[in-house]
């Protein structure tokens, strides 16, 4: 199991070798298809014969050795409770996102399909790798691929889009470098013989604490990072201009994968690493997450371009994701990695059917549609489909996503102030109010442009990539424990250790050696201190 | 699964099948769309069958018969979190099953005509069933989420259907308001289950309704209260009624079932059902009464300045659901629940017949074109219509009985539900809160008891009786009545039936006072309230049998006072002239009503247009020039020095030497100076 797992990562980049071996554009698309059905088909065993009791444990783990003596940096591959989901719908989209591209795209395929492969890769890395530096590595991989996707088959202000794209994550993604390397080096002094360690087992466990001053400047140099990736209100202004230019595939790849190595991030290395710094700056964090659902959802009603009202709908629905972390409990952070799906489902839906109408139409403005429902039927309900999931309807995914973070986050200790739901929740009417209007905007009324009334309806290919994800939304929306079952035991468990190693932490702090914003913040006092001295 | 839990299963899973039957088939087939018979017939049964279980259910059970509960799955279990897909029949619920699937099938079987010609028939019916998969998930549900699912499903449907004919704009228009002012309502509906479950730890009704001391007064209030507005979005009531007149766009059936006999009054099902709480908040009850009264009268008085046929029934649809808010603020639930029966028979009846107007109407517009007569009129508008009763016999007969049933003249149905109605809440003028207030809110029922009575005959007879106006109104229209046909069987038959639930439904609850005042002992001849007895929290009611008859006869006087004025001035079919009477007579105010009290404006105004002007404006500005602004700077920031630093590194070796040589310098001076 432990070798199906490296194959399954690593089989896009044999679909690379091969496409440029042939150097053939038809077989460039076959073989794309070939490689990424067969890597979603191959990490099928993987979900089934996860151990849900054990999600908490590694499994699949493949451990390489150290690099260096003393410099415990290694080949550390595996997949837990809350990787498995995100890994899995990686490989999903995988040829989704291939057969998306099929008529789309007419230039320089190889080049294309390659980044394709290689950022599948880099994302299954991502989510699988349990070693900072290696996630890290493979964090930064995606970006490649990803700037050249925008950078030479985007639309028309391509180079402007990708190059705030690529040097805004870059910039975060380098402070946190410092962070990691920081982190690598206090970690390795912790265990005898050693002189550096990313192992995450270790990082996040109990015998390894940092402590609170460090954690502010940790956090807070991962937390940008991973806000930025998100994108977290208001770091968020790469992504409108990164989805607009972006071919459809990009786009997809962009919400439903990329953006999640953000959310991912949050949860995986800052909370356990972190739990004192996660816990105090989670107000602030939070707050910002609903001035995001609020600002993304009220930008979103007045876009003129489709796409980028999408967009900006992640920014909204991405704000719940974060609220949901920062509750710091079981319902919230379980509602955040369930809806982490979700937006990958739903909005990476609407990205594929707006790119649909857009191969038909080359234009993404509303105002060019209008009444095309009529002409085109099935297009009508899939985008129906995916917008009434956007806009959770109970019944489909997204609604089980954002009760469970709104229920959870109302009963959180962390955010006591029954505000952040209370505002939180408008979004729910908004995202109702700037969906549906573009939807009326765009399908009903009488049909405004004579060349719209000889659209197309969708063809097989077409129908074929959106049914898989539609079966996803509703088994979602009606079964939802099917998928969080997965993630249930690790999230609580984690949960408990991080809050643990955060008391411990907190209550071993000594306010004299702490500065005095750093004893303030984390609520060390003197008498605390002392009491816990002499006990 | 024993047979309980197949049957029940049965009954919230065959109209599912019917929608996705016909919507999958009729999505994928072109040749299943034009089968049309075979396509009514599965709608039909998908409703049908689950009534016939229903009636069932209901035979067997008796009124202290414990609830059949089905548990089909575990829906969401997360953490200490859990909800079950499982429903609930009890005394309550399988009443509004009855309703659901009862009036629900005819007006499936009254469709099957009206629809006919329509090309998208095939998704009519997929919609209406789906519609009823929701409403049952919402009667039927055990708990407060999957109540939720049916009150948002409803909602979706309510949405499809309002713009099913969404080619013209105004249609899909008046479907996306409807559906954001539910959002509204739904919003607070949200809070208030996040309320409860912290506080319980389920949302379970029984578990709610036998932990209610769990949790603490100010909440219950909050959770009441914001369960109150979940309910005024959908049960249209004051603040957020403006959906429900303009959600006569969608065709008159769904009128019909979604906007008078079911949906709208999902959030009196939703108060009843949690009674035992909202009692316990005298505070909520009061603003409940208060807002259902004032909704009631506000209503009344836009209905009878309306000339569209459907938008009077609508604006009284939502002046009687004000009547059933105001008997829940009053304690009286069973009433309510009455009252929810009633107006679904006489509610149902009236948009059928209108339905059937209108019909007839567009058959008219059509055979004058036919003749090559360019003749534009609204079908709806009354002012066109006039004298009809010679044409339709049937939907003239069957319109009038819904007429007298909601004018509340005895012993039609509407009299006992809406006379049970003001006496509980002058009975709740001594329950020890807010005692003068119900009386005032009393006479606001009796005021509006005759404006119904008047605004209701005000529209049958200006449709009805006198002359066709239409060949008056417009020349080329003259003889224009031999297109005046009564409507097909498919139609009528579920009008007559309507009819004859109209005039017997009343006797569900008849007052027990009727017969205890000449037996001299406690009588429980009110059958409703038996049934109901063990599932809502009535108030007792606490008055004298002389009261008693005192408040009917006061009630039978003023709707026959109502029925009386109009005949006065609307019986000859004189609807204009008596208009402009009226209009003379009350000026400003009359003014005030035509314009619907200017509510659209308001919030068009206050709300609508000032949020996306700023958003636009402002706010999608602000992120492009300020908040990526900033970003730009930093990044020109360090460009910036980049350039500058470029300057620099030029790769000469004897400037570096010479900075080397500068620096030697400064350092050396700094130290020795």
């Amino acid at each position: 199991m432990e070798l199906l797992l490296n194959l399954v990562i690593y089989l896009p980049l044999l679909g690379i070798a091969g496409i440029l071996a042939l150097r053939n554009d038809k077989a460039t698309k076959w073989i794309s298809l070939a490689a990424t059905s067969a890597t979603f088909l191959l990490s099928l065993p993987l979900l089934f014969s996860f151990d849900v009791a054990n999600s908490g444990t590694v499994q699949y783990l493949t451990e390489g050795s150290n690099i260096m003596a003393g410099l415990d940096i290694k080949y550390l591959i595996g997949l837990d409770g809350l990787s498995l989901l995100l890994f899995m719908l990686t490989t999903l989209m995988g040829p989704i996102v291939i057969l998306s591209s099929w008529d789309s795209i007419k230039k320089h395929l190889a080049g294309y399909y390659s980044m394709l492969l290689l950022l599948q890769t880099a994302s299954m890395g991502v989510f699988a790798s349990l070693d900072l530096i290696v996630f890290y590595v493979f964090f930064e991989l995606s970006l490649i691929p990803m700037y050249f996707l925008i950078g030479i088959w985007g639309g028309k202000n391509r180079i402007h889009a990708t190059v705030k794209f690529f040097v805004y994550t870059l910039v975060g993604s380098l402070i946190m470098l410092v962070g990691l390397i920081y982190t690598g080096y206090d970690a390795g002094a912790a265990i005898e013989g050693y002189k550096f360690t990313t192992d995450w087992r270790f990082l996040s466990g109990s015998e390894y604490q940092i402590g609170l001053v460090e954690q502010t400047y940790l956090f807070l140099s991962f937390a940008l990072a991973f806000c930025i990736k998100v994108p977290l209100f208001p770091f968020h202004t790469w992504l409108p201009y990164a989805h607009t230019e972006a071919p459809t595939a990009g786009s997809v790849v962009l919400a439903a994968i990329m953006l999640k190595m953000g959310t991912y991030g949050l949860l995986r290395i800052c909370l356990p690493l972190f739990p004192n710094a996660f816990v105090e700056f989670a107000p602030y964090l939070a707050t910002l997450a609903v001035v995001g659902i609020i600002y993304g959802a009220l930008v979103a009603m007045v876009q003129k371009d489709v796409k980028k009202l999408v967009a900006y709908s992640s920014v909204s629905h991405l704000g719940f994701v974060v609220l949901g972390l920062f509750a710091f409990n079981t319902i919230a952070v379980q509602g955040a990695l369930i809806q982490m799906i979700n937006h990958g489902l739903s909005t990476g839906a609407l990205f594929l059917i707006v790119g649909m109408i857009y191969d038909r139409t080359h234009t993404r403005e509303i105002e060019d549609y209008g009444g095309i429902a009529k002409v085109v039927p099935v297009f009508a309900v899939m985008f129906m489909i995916a917008t009434l999931a956007s806009i959770g309807l109970p019944g489909l995914n997204g609604f089980i996503g954002e009760f469970l973070i709104l229920n959870g986050t109302f009963s959180s200790e962390v955010l006591p102030q029954n505000a952040f739901v209370v505002f939180a929740a408008l979004g729910v009417i908004l995202a109702a109010v700037y969906m549906l209007w573009m939807y009326q905007r765009v399908m009903f009324g009488p049909i405004k442009h004579e060349e719209n009334k000889k659209l197309v309806d969708l063809n097989a290919r077409e129908i074929g990539l959106l049914v898989p994800l539609v079966i996803f939304m509703v088994w979602i929306g009606i079964r939802p424990t099917d998928f969080t079952q997965y993630s249930e035991v690790q999230v609580q468990e984690l949960l408990e250790s991080s809050n643990e190693k955060r008391v411990a932490i907190q209550q071993s702090a000594d306010s004299e050696d702490l500065p005095q914003w750093a004893s303030n913040l984390y609520d060390v006092t003197d008498e605390l201190a002392s009491k816990i001295k002499n006990q | 699964m024993d047979s309980a839990t197949t049957l029940t299963s049965l009954i919230i899973a065959l109209p599912l099948l019917g929608f996705l039957v016909n919507g999958l088939l009729g999505l994928s087939s072109k040749s299943f769309r034009q089968r049309k018979a075979l396509i009514g017939t599965i709608a039909n049964l998908t409703v049908f069958i689950p009534f016939a279980i229903a009636v069932y259910f209901f035979i067997n059970m008796g009124q202290d018969s414990a609830p059949i509960f089905a548990e089909l799955f575990t829906w969401i279990k997360v953490g200490s979190f859990s909800v079950d897909i499982a429903y609930q029949l009890d005394q309550l619920s399988i009443l509004m099953t009855l309703v659901v699937t009862g009036v629900g099938f005819l007006i499936h079987l009254y469709s099957v005509g009206y629809m006919w010609e329509d090309e998208g028939y095939w998704k009519f019916f997929a919609y209406l069933n789906l519609f009823i998969f929701a409403m049952l998930n919402l009667v039927m549900a055990d708990n407060l989420l999957l109540l939720f699912l049916g009150w948002e499903g409803v909602g979706l449907c309510s949405y499809l259907l309002i713009g099913f004919w969404y080619t013209d704009m105004a249609n899909s228009a008046a479907g996306s308001k409807a559906f954001w002012y539910n959002r509204v309502g739904d919003f607070a509906f949200l809070v208030a289950m996040f309320l409860t479950f912290q506080h319980v730890g389920s949302l379970d009704f029984d578990v709610i309704l036998s932990s209610l001391e769990a949790i603490p007064a100010d909440d219950k209030f909050w959770i009441a209260f914001l369960m109150f507005i979940g309910a005024t979005g959908k049960s249209a009531q004051i603040p957020l009624f403006v959906w429900l007149p303009d959600a006569m766009a969608g065709p008159t059936s769904v009128s019909a079932l979604i906007h008078a006999a079911t949906m709208v009054t999902s959030g009196i099902y939703l108060i009843s059902r949690m009674s035992e709480m909202f009692v316990m908040s005298p505070e909520v009850m009061m603003i409940i009464a208060v807002i259902g009264a004032l909704t009631a009268l506000v209503a009344a008085t836009i209905a009878l300045t309306q000339n569209d046929i459907k938008r009077v029934l609508a604006y009284s649809t939502v002046s009687q659901l004000g009547y059933m808010f105001l008997a829940l603020g009053s304690g009286a639930f069973t009433a309510a629940m009455f009252h929810v029966v009633t107006h679904a028979f006489f509610k149902a009846l009236l948009f059928l017949g209108s339905g059937s107007v209108i019909h007839a109407m567009e058959h008219v517009e059509h055979g004058l074109h036919e003749e090559g007569k360019d003749v534009h009129f609204d079908p709806q508008d009354m002012r066109f219509m006039g004298g009809l009763k010679e044409y339709m016999p049937s939907t003239y007969k069957t319109f009038l009985i819904a007429t007298i049933a909601i004018a509340g003249i005895p012993p039609l149905a509407g009299f006992f539900s809406k006379d049970e109605i003001l006496a509980f809440t002058f009975n709740a003028g001594f329950a020890g809160f807010a005692e003068p207030l119900y009386m005032v809110l009393w006479g606001v029922g009796i005021l509006t008891a005759f404006l119904t009575a008047f605004y209701m005959f005000r529209l049958t007879f200006g449709t009805f009786n006198g002359g066709f106006k239409l060949p008056e109104k417009i020349s080329e229209a003259t003889g224009a009545e031999k297109y005046l046909h009564e409507s097909p069987k498919t139609m009528t038959i579920p009008l007559w039936t309507l009819g004859g639930l109209s005039v017997v439904g009343g006797f569900l609850g008849v007052p027990n006072f009727l017969l205890s005042t000449f037996t001299h002992q406690e009588e429980h001849i009110n059958l409703l309230h038996n049934w109901l007895y063990n599932v809502t929290a009535d108030y007792g009611l606490g008055l004298s049998h002389s009261v008693e008859w005192i408040l009917m006869t006061v009630s039978i006087l003023v709707a026959v006072g109502g029925v009386y004025t109009a005949y006065k001035m609307y019986g000859s079919g004189a609807t204009e002239e008596s208009d402009a009477k009226l209009a003379d007579r009350f000026g400003a105010l009359y003014e005030t009503w035509k314009e619907k009290y200017s509510l659209d404006e308001f919030y068009e105004g206050i709300v609508v247009h000032p949020t996306v002007k700023w958003s636009d404006k402002g706010l999608a500005k602000f992120d492009m020039k300020i908040i990526d602004g900033i970003v730009n700077t930093v990044g020109g920031v360090v460009r910036l020095f980049g350039s500058v630093f470029r300057y620099i590194q030029t790769g000469v070796t004897s400037s570096y030497a010479l900075a080397l040589v500068l620096g030697v310098i400064l350092v050396l001076s700094m130290l020795i100076l």
